[in-house]
């Protein structure tokens, strides 16, 4: 790891302040993903501003209806939120089958979010229910945030304060895991609302990141049930290929998590 | 350059390092508790589990200042009196290592998951939260009945204490 100059922040206002004073600062949440890319040289943040120890960034809190998770509440107190499961059981199990259970202690929504990995979980779970990401300056709705691959609508300097959505009316995670590194090879995020819209968000396969599809969209808005999604043809070609699985692979994949996701709902 | 401050194994330490040091390098070199081990370096293997304000964690991936000001227990303060910690004992009773490399990483993982478990604890959730240890010896069957076999004796210990 390269030389790097810590700061831990007691507010919103002082990390920000923090990070801007720095010549190319980072914010570090968990650090399960910066702190091993720094390890292999990949990432050389001159600061870090460590946002763990903010009370503004902690705690779950909602009325039965809609729910704010802060940006620094970790996977596990995610997967074991009480509150969450009344609302959300989906985001629950979502959160528990991230990485194993010693990352689940210390990393967070808020830097999995912003990292926007391709195959990671929760931006398939915030398209899915249209969540909104809370920043220091302002709401920006999901589907604006996810811009890329690790790319996000974030200014620099910006940083998530917290992650709020409506609770579903049936909603269910379904992924195929990477045995070895526990990330999403096609994750699927099934939400349907009381209005009867449906929302279907995938993960892990898209070349561009997450991304919803309206096909299955339709059908299920039509019929909720796995066997409906039978008919359906998922296009390979802007899906991502590698050494794991080629796109038509995954293409498959998208179906059959669609449908697994579906029958769990 | 910075000094920094924790508890560890109910110690008072502090002790100055570079602000990219990680946590296992501040245990192993500063405070010269070896028994934390570096496996892999890319946080899978768990060698490095030590248990930081009450929860596991991988110190490979956690830089000594995040770390500052917080408890940590590592594997050599779970022995208390010159008694074997029941996890520790039960390792040795069902050989649940073979050339012990991971066997710290192992240990702090299963006394961390039969806090959260206690008696529930079974098979299919021991093997799937080991999902962030690896035994290169393979030797998972025993470690397993030895997390097991720790379960129930710190359940029945727990049920005669009350």
């Amino acid at each position: 790891m390269y030389a790097t100059n810590y700061h831990r922040a007691s507010s919103v206002q002082d990390a920000v302040k923090l990070q801007a004073g720095a010549d190319e600062g980072k914010y570090l949440s968990g650090g399960m993903t910066l702190i091993a890319t720094m390890k292999q040289r990949l990432a050389s943040p001159s600061d870090l501003v460590d946002l763990r120890h903010i009370p503004d960034l902690k705690g779950i809190s909602g009325n039965g209806k809609s729910v704010r998770i802060g940006a620094a509440v970790t996977h596990f107190d995610v997967a074991s939120s009480a509150e969450l499961k009344a609302v959300c059981p989906a985001i629950c199990d979502l959160a528990h089958h991230i990485g194993d259970p010693h990352v689940r202690h210390m990393g967070t929504i808020g830097g999995s979010v912003a990292n926007n990995d391709p195959a990671a979980d929760y931006p398939a779970a915030l398209l899915a229910l249209d969540a909104i990401v809370v920043t220091n300056a302002r709401e920006i709705k999901a589907a604006d945030f996810f811009t890329g691959l690790f790319e996000t609508a974030l200014e620099d300097g910006e940083m998530i304060v917290a992650i709020t959505f409506d609770a579903p009316q049936r909603a269910a995670y379904a992924k195929f895991r990477n045995p070895a590194s526990r990330y999403a090879m096609t994750g699927v995020f099934v939400a349907r609302r009381d209005n009867g819209d449906v929302r279907v968000a995938v993960t892990g396969a898209g070349a561009d990141g997450v991304f919803r599809h309206s096909g299955m969209e339709a059908t299920l808005a039509a019929n909720w049930s796995p066997d409906a999604l039978a008919g359906i043809a998922v296009d390979p070609s802007n899906l991502m290929a590698d050494i794991h699985a080629s796109s038509e692979y995954r293409a498959n994949l998208v179906k059959v998590m669609a449908k697994r996701a579906v029958a769990a709902s | 350059m910075a000094k920094v401050k924790m508890t560890v194994n109910g110690r008072q330490v502090g002790s100055d390092c570079e602000d990219r040091t990680l946590l296992v390098h501040f245990l192993r070199d500063n405070l010269a508790l070896t028994g934390t081990h570096v496996g892999c370096d890319t946080t899978q293997c768990g060698a490095c589990v030590v248990h930081m304000d009450g929860r596991s964690v991988k110190s490979c991936t956690i830089l000594a200042a995040q770390a500052a000001g917080s408890t940590i227990t590592t594997i050599e303060g779970l022995a208390a009196n010159g008694e074997l910690h029941p996890v520790q004992a039960a390792f040795k009773a069902n050989h649940g290592l073979q050339c012990g490399f991971c066997t710290p990483g192992m240990v702090m993982t299963a006394v961390d998951m039969i806090r959260r478990h206690g008696a529930n604890l079974d098979e299919a959730t021991v093997r799937a939260e080991l999902d962030g240890n690896i035994c290169r010896c393979t030797g998972y069957h025993n470690i397993v009945k030895s997390i097991l076999a720790a379960a129930a004796e710190m359940a029945g210990a727990q049920q005669a204490a009350e």
